[in-house]
């Protein structure tokens, strides 16, 4: 099953479930920069509260999609991370998660929204005085 | 193959890991362990990291995947949980390479195998290229 995206306004909206298989990270990825490319979204939040381990698998794949946005143009916030999951993080080794965060959803949009106008935009136009 | 996990005994478990869903069994099995022998929630999910590292080695570096096998072990004043991860799969020429922070041959972080030692209290590793890998940690209730 493919994890659903939502969108909200200019932001897309994933939740990850525990237990993530490759191919539903691989299609995540491509439906995400697809709707990035497709000018439907400038950013994507991605909610982590599911996410009862981060390995460093799942460190990997967090962080490189993240990349793939970035190198497109848009934002992409990790929101929702556990404290346990923090500490066994900085415990594993360093540069484990390489990407923006926010401490949930809301703080996570705002983020993506901020980062996005304080480029001007998706166009990156001359901020408006 | 069966995904339910083999119970030994009361307080050991083995889980035969071949694919991802399997890595997912084990480390819910490995945290179920460790909050039934009175570790806290952070140890028990280290405890858990750690089992999702290596289970992860066995289904992206053998062909035919491997064993999880978790035995707690209650004493007076501390328990002990010893994770044991083997296969007979392709083994690691270079051992010393592999436990490096930032080696991979597979894609992954190359954190792997160093982050899970960071992780646990004692850690061993033994493999011979062509017979098998097998590692043994241990995690301490303080």
């Amino acid at each position: 099953m493919r994890v659903p995206i939502l969108r909200l306004g200019r932001v897309l909206l994933t939740s990850l479930p525990a237990d993530l298989t490759d191919q539903q990270v691989m299609d995540l990825q491509i439906d995400a920069l697809a709707l990035i490319q497709a000018g439907k979204a400038d950013g994507l939040v991605i909610d982590i509260t599911a996410a009862d381990v981060v390995d460093s698998y799942m460190a990997r794949i967090l962080s490189e999609t993240a990349k793939m946005v970035t190198i497109m143009g848009g934002v992409a916030v990790l929101a929702g991370m556990q404290p346990a999951v923090a500490l066994t993080l900085v415990e594993m080794g360093r540069g484990m998660i390489d990407m923006e965060t926010a401490f949930d959803l809301e703080g996570g949009v705002a983020k993506v929204a901020r980062l996005v106008a304080s480029r001007g935009g998706r166009h990156d136009e001359v901020p408006i005085a | 193959m069966s995904r339910e996990p083999d119970v030994v005994q009361p307080d050991a478990v083995t889980v035969t890991v071949t694919t991802e869903i399997d890595v997912a069994e084990a480390r819910q099995e490995a945290r179920r362990l460790a909050l039934r022998h009175g570790f806290g929630t952070v140890r028990a999910h280290g405890l858990a990291t750690a089992v999702s590292e290596l289970a992860m080695n066995l289904v992206l570096h053998t062909a035919r995947g491997g064993q999880i096998r978790l035995t707690a072990q209650d004493a007076a004043e501390a328990a002990v949980i010893e994770l044991v991860a083997e296969d007979d799969g392709p083994g690691i020429p270079d051992l010393a390479r592999a436990m490096e922070d930032g080696f991979s041959t597979r894609g992954g972080l190359g954190c792997g195998l160093a982050g899970t030692r960071r992780l646990v209290d004692t850690f061993a590793i033994t493999s011979r290229v062509g017979e098998g890998t097998r590692i043994v940690c241990l995690v301490r209730r303080p």
